[in-house]
C-alpha cells in the first residue's frame, strides 16, 4: 500500500475533523514553520521545487502561477479557493472539506502568505450547503485558536477567510467565470489575457487554486519538496485523489501516487467491474476529456501519460463503463450537459452544443441519418479553439472520441433505426 | 433577514455587489423563492438596477422567481448517475409524486427537479433534498423514500401549527 498524504488522517476511523483532532495530528505546524523559516519568496520557490501541479483540471504548476503575482506591497491581492467541484465525475474536494476542513484552511493560509494576500475566499458550489456550514465553523475555530485574523502567531501576517456559495452553474468552476460570480455578476468567462494573477478579482492580482492543490501545501512545507517530488514522475509529482464512479464494484475516492496505472486503479482499488461484465470505456479525467478503451488500461494516470494516450488527466474524475453501455446515449447525456451549461457568449459554443445534443438525441432515438456522423464531426471541428473559454472544446473533444472508438455503434443506431442496447437507462 | 445579518455579509467584501449571491440565498431560504419585495430590497441595498439583479437571478439554476414546493427533490441525471439507473429513478419519482420533473405537487409540498452532477457520483444514483444527499437510490426505493418525506413534512407542519410562524 502506498502512503497517503491528504487522506492519511481519514484512515483513522474515529477522525472527525475538529480543530482539536487536527492539532493532535500535526495540524497548523506547517504555517508556524513557514512563518518562522520562510519569506514569501522562499515559500514560492519551495512549492515550485516540489513540482506541485494544479488539481483543478489544467495541471498548471502552482509555484509558477504564484510567481506571476506582482510583488508590489501596495497592491491588494486575493486568493480564491476553487471549491466549485462542478466537473461531472469528480467528488473529491467535497470529501476533503467535509472530513478535514482545517487541512484546507492551513493550505489557504500558506498560499496567502506566499502571495501576500489578506483576504481569501472559498467559492463553494451552491448545492453543497453542509460543506459551507462546516467551513464557517472551522474558520471560527481556527480564529479562536489564533490561526486566522490579525497578527497570526505573532508574525505580523494577517488573513481572513470567507466561504462564498455559488448557485448552480457549472461554468462558475472556470476561474474567470468564478471571479465574475464572486463579484456578484453572471458567471460569464472573461477573455484572457489578462490572467487573474495580474487582473483577477476586482481587477486586482488573484490566485485561483483548487481545494486539493491547496491541501497539499502543509505537507510540502513540513516534509520538503524533495520528498514530494520523489512520488510520481519528474513532471507529475505527489499523489492524486481519483474519484472513481460508474460500473465498478467499489466506487469512491482513492488517493494514490499520481502515476498509478489505470488498470491498478480500476481493478485493484475500485474492485474491478460489476456483475462480471467486461470493461468497455473509461473517461479518465471528468466528462470533459476524451474517452479511452480497454487497450489503454496500462496507461498511467499522470498528466503526460494520459496526454500521450490521447486523453487528459483533467479533474481526476474516472468514469468507468462496462459492455452494457450505449456510447450514443453517453454522448447524448454529455452533450445535453454542455448545452445546458454553455453561458452563450460565443456563437460556436452556444450553437455547437445545441446541435450536438439535438443530433445525438436523434441518433439515440433511432431517427438518425447517415449524414449525421459527418455532421457531428463537422460541428465538433467548428467548436474547437475559437472561444472565450475552454468549455466549447470540452464539449467537442469527448464526442469526437466516442465517434473515433465506437463509430460502428453510431452507424448501427442509424441502420437499425433503434438503440441496440435494450437495457440502456435512457430507453 | 436582520440588519445585523446584512451587515455581517457586507463586511466580507470590499464591494457591496459581491454580497448579492449570499443575500439572494438568504432571501430565498426565508420565503422559499425570490419575492419582488426581496429583489427590490437587494437592488436598493447594493446599489444595483433591478435589471442587474434579475439577470443574475435568472443565470443561476438554484434561484427561483416563483413559489415552488416547500421542499425540492433533486435527482441527478448526469453521466455517472445515468449509468446506474438515474432515468428510472426520475420516472419512479414522477409516478410516486404524480407530476413531471420540473413541476410542483398539487398540495404544494414538493417540487421535483432534474439536476446536473452533484459531485457525489461515488454514491450514484444520487438524490438531494435540502442539505442531505442520498445514494445509491435504486428505483425500487423511491416509493418508500417519498412516503418518508411526506411523513417528515406532516410532522413539521404540525409543529408550525403550534409555533408562531417565522416570517423573516
Ligand atoms: C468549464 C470549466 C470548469 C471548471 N471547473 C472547475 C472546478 O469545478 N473546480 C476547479 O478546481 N477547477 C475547475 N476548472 C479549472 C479552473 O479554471 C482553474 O484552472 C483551476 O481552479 C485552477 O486551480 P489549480 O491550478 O489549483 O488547478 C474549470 C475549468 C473550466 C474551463
Ligand atoms: S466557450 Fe461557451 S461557456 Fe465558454 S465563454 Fe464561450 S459560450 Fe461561454
Ligand atoms: S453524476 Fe450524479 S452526482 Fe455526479
Amino acid at each position: 500500500m502506498s502512503e497517503k498524504i491528504l487522506t492519511k488522517r481519514l484512515e483513522n476511523p474515529g477522525y472527525g475533523g475538529t480543530i482539536e483532532e487536527h492539532l493532535a495530528t500535526g495540524g497548523y505546524q506547517a504555517i508556524a514553520k513557514a512563518l518562522k523559516e520562510h519569506t514569501p519568496a522562499s515559500l514560492i520557490e519551495l512549492v515550485r521545487r516540489s513540482g506541485l501541479r494544479g488539481r483543478g483540471g489544467a495541471g498548471f504548476p502552482t509555484g509558477v502561477k504564484w510567481g506571476f503575482v506582482p510583488k508590489d506591497p501596495g497592491l491588494t491581492k486575493y486568493l480564491v479557493c476553487n471549491a466549485d467541484e462542478s466537473e461531472p465525475g469528480t467528488f473529491k474536494d467535497l470529501d476533503l472539506i467535509m472530513r478535514d476542513p482545517h487541512q484546507l484552511l492551513e493550505g489557504i493560509l500558506l498560499a496567502s502568505y506566499a502571495i501576500g494576500c489578506q483576504t481569501a475566499y472559498i467559492y463553494i458550489r451552491g448545492e453543497f450547503i453542509a460543506g459551507a456550514t462546516i467551513l464557517e465553523r472551522a474558520i471560527k475555530d481556527a480564529a479562536t485558536h489564533g490561526f486566522l485574523g490579525k497578527d497570526i502567531l505573532g508574525s505580523g501576517f494577517s488573513v481572513e477567510i470567507h466561504p462564498h456559495r455559488g448557485a448552480g452553474a457549472y461554468i462558475c468552476g472556470e476561474e474567470t467565470a468564478l471571479l465574475e460570480s464572486l463579484e456578484g455578476k453572471r458567471g460569464l468567462p472573461r477573455l484572457k489575457p489578462p490572467f487573474p494573477a495580474t487582473a483577477g478579482l476586482y481587477r486586482l492580482p488573484t490566485v485561483v487554486n483548487n481545494v486539493e492543490t491547496l491541501c497539499n501545501l502543509p505537507h510540502i512545507v513540513l516534509r520538503g519538496p524533495e520528498w514530494f517530488s520523489s512520488i510520481g514522475t519528474p513532471k507529475s509529482t505527489g499523489t492524486r485523489i481519483f474519484s472513481v464512479s460508474g460500473h465498478v464494484r467499489r466506487p469512491g475516492n482513492y488517493e494514490l501516487p499520481i502515476d498509478v496505472p489505470m488498470r491498478e486503479l480500476i481493478f485493484e482499488h475500485a474492485g474491478g467491474m460489476r456483475d462480471g461484465r467486461r470493461l468497455k470505456a473509461v473517461i479518465p479525467g471528468g466528462s470533459s476529456v476524451p474517452v479511452l478503451t480497454e487497450q489503454y488500461l496500462d496507461t498511467r494516470m499522470d498528466f503526460e501519460s494520459l496526454a500521450k494516450a490521447g486523453s487528459m488527466a483533467g479533474s481526476g474524475g474516472v468514469i468507468v463503463m462496462d459492455e452494457s453501455t450505449c456510447m450514443v446515449r453517453t454522448g447524448e447525456v454529455v452533450a445535453r450537459f454542455y448545452h445546458h451549461e454553455s453561458c452563450g457568449q460565443c456563437t460556436q459554443c452556444r450553437e455547437g452544443t445545441a446541435w450536438l445534443h439535438k443530433t445525438l438525441r436523434r441518433i439515440e432515438e433511432g431517427r438518425g441519418r447517415k449524414a449525421d456522423l459527418d455532421l457531428l464531426l463537422d460541428i465538433c471541428e467548428n467548436m474547437k479553439g475559437k472561444t472565450i473559454c475552454p468549455l466549447s472544446d470540452a464539449a467537442a473533444m469527448p464526442i469526437e472520441s466516442y465517434l473515433k472508438y465506437f463509430g460502428d455503434e453510431f452507424e448501427q443506431h442509424i441502420v437499425e433505426r433503434a438503440c441496440p442496447f435494450a437495457s440502456t437507462d435512457g430507453s | 433577514m436582520t440588519e445585523e445579518t446584512i451587515h455581517k455579509i457586507l463586511s466580507r467584501y470590499p464591494h457591496r455587489r459581491s454580497a448579492l449571491l449570499p443575500l439572494l440565498h438568504l432571501c430565498q431560504q426565508e420565503a422559499g423563492y425570490l419575492t419582488d419585495e426581496a429583489l427590490r430590497l437587494l437592488s436598493k441595498r447594493l446599489g444595483l438596477s433591478p435589471t442587474q439583479v434579475v439577470e443574475v437571478v435568472t443565470f443561476y439554476d438554484m434561484f427561483h422567481l416563483k413559489p415552488g414546493g416547500q421542499r425540492e427533490i433533486w435527482v441527478c441525471h448526469n453521466l455517472s448517475c445515468s449509468l446506474l439507473g438515474a432515468e428510472k429513478v426520475v420516472r419512479r419519482f414522477e409516478e410516486a409524486l404524480g407530476i413531471g420533473a420540473g413541476e410542483t405537487t398539487q398540495d404544494g409540498l414538493f417540487r421535483l427537479k432534474r439536476v446536473e452532477c452533484l459531485a457525489a457520483c461515488g454514491i450514484a444514483p444520487v438524490v438531494q433534498v435540502g442539505a442531505e444527499y442520498y445514494g445509491p437510490v435504486s428505483p425500487q426505493d423511491v416509493a418508500q423514500f417519498v412516503e418518508r418525506l411526506r411523513a417528515q413534512s406532516a410532522v413539521s407542519n404540525q409543529g408550525s401549527a403550534f409555533l408562531p410562524k417565522a416570517d423573516g
